[in-house]
């Protein structure tokens, strides 16, 4: 159990140092960043408290937020993806979530994908949404959304999968 | 009063995510207006001092660019003051610099910038310390940057040019017609330039500069280019597009310029209220 709690709160300190410092200045083709600092959201224990799981999101969004000098969108996204991330355990994987023994490691790579596909496609919405907060420019919002999106599903599964061997 | 307990008790997960939500949902619409934003900026010492510190690394690799940046401006500035010399011989005060200055420049580093979100901000490293307050102009060598925006005690930050919020008043270079500065959120390379009157003779390839009608910047620093225009909704106005003249996604050192005056100017507008 104190393990981790420590592994957790070296991936919050790590995976927001390494968001603003190293991925935002990608920049990729003008516009494209990816976004991996909700891994912490993404992989944080399930069995959990949820009050506690929740506030969490919040100062990682807000942290990042801090950094980047975009007001409140990154907490907004976060705290509502922390919300509602039981509901799209569900979903995803099915029946051994009731059981609450997933290992993220142990899961099939499909169900996986469905996951995380879900959840940071909602994540980049709400937060390209607000950042841009125009419903007139909502083709640039899905543009955003869809790339770094995309960018960010690769980027979350090369890194689970490579960080999950040594476990094994 | 026990049915009250109990219904918080029983959607205590749900009020905490409304509760946290709205919080960020203020911030988040208090950072889209100007000046507003006080609470959540990188002007701090945690943001600061850790941009700072990467910096310190990272400024090494364009210290080549920074030079040939450095050389050409000198080029610039000698070339001005040898050719200067000849005409204001009899100029008796000609070996003090801040004799009469209207503006006071201060150097500064640029630890964070951005260009690929809507509104996008700048982190330098000079501060309240080295007396930097809101509303000073950000200049490079090649035109505008930005408006400082926030200060902390050793960091501020710049509202810079490609910040849906900023307005900047501006003007042709060869005639006195004047506008505003705008951004649309689109391409960092390009500005928007609205409100010039229909009868300013624009074309393709001329240089806008910063107009003398704000406190914020002198006059006659450089914008960019015309590189497009039409006439808008109204059919009253210009709406141009301007090509920068500085890179925004690469930007080392600036100048911060504050406008001595300004304080007697803005008194003196104050009067008619």
């Amino acid at each position: 159990m104190n393990n981790a709690i420590t592994i957790n709160i070296a991936r919050f300190i790590i995976l927001i140092l390494l968001q603003v410092l190293v991925l935002n200045n990608i920049n990729f083709l003008g516009y494209i960043n990816p976004y991996i600092y909700i891994l912490f959201i993404i992989l944080y224990p399930i069995k959990n408290n949820r009050l506690l799981f929740i506030f969490l999101s919040f100062l990682l969004g807000l942290t990042v937020d801090l950094f980047l000098d975009s007001g409140g969108v990154h907490a907004a996204a976060c705290v509502t993806i922390a919300y509602i991330r039981p509901v799209l355990l569900k979903f995803s994987f099915g029946t051994i979530y009731d059981y609450q023994t997933i290992k993220f490691s142990t899961t099939e790579f499909g169900q996986r994908l469905t996951y995380f596909s879900i959840i940071i496609f909602i994540h980049h919405l709400i937060l390209f949404s607000l950042e841009i907060f125009n419903s007139s420019r909502i083709i640039l919002i899905l543009k955003k959304t869809l790339f770094s999106s995309i960018f960010t599903i690769i980027l979350c599964l090369l890194i689970t999968i490579l960080f999950s061997r040594k476990n094994k | 009063m026990q049915q009250i307990i109990n219904f918080i008790l029983r959607n205590k997960t749900f009020l905490l995510f409304l509760l946290l939500l709205s919080a960020s949902l203020f911030l988040t619409i208090q950072s889209h207006s100007y000046h507003k934003s006080k609470f959540i900026n990188s002007a701090n010492f945690l943001t600061g001092g850790i941009y700072e510190s990467v910096n310190n690394i990272g400024n090494y690799f364009n210290l080549k660019t920074e030079n040939a940046i450095l050389l050409e401006e000198n080029n610039r500035l000698k070339s001005i003051l040898f050719n200067f010399k000849k005409d204001t011989l009899k100029e008796e005060y000609i070996d003090s610099t801040t004799f009469n200055a209207n503006y006071k420049l201060t150097a500064a580093q640029v630890y964070k910038n951005s260009y690929s979100a809507t509104n996008n901000y700048l982190t330098i490293n000079k501060g309240k310390r080295d007396s930097i307050k809101q509303d000073y102009g950000v200049i490079t060598s090649k035109g505008i940057i930005g408006i400082i925006d926030n200060t902390s005690k050793k960091y501020s930050r710049v509202m810079s040019v490609l910040n849906t919020n900023i307005r900047v008043n501006a003007q042709l270079k060869k005639t006195n017609h004047f506008g505003t500065l705008k951004w649309n959120g689109k391409s960092p390379k390009y500005v928007q330039l609205v409100d010039l009157q229909k009868q300013a003779p624009v074309t393709v390839g001329d240089t806008i500069i910063t107009g003398g009608l704000s406190t914020i910047f002198p006059k006659g620093i450089p914008i960019g280019v015309v590189s497009a225009f039409k006439i808008d909704d109204t059919e009253n106005y210009f709406e141009i597009d301007i090509k920068l003249f500085n890179d925004m996604t690469n930007v080392g050192h600036v100048y911060i310029i504050e406008n001595l005056d300004a304080e007697e100017i803005s008194t003196l507008n104050n009067l008619d209220e």
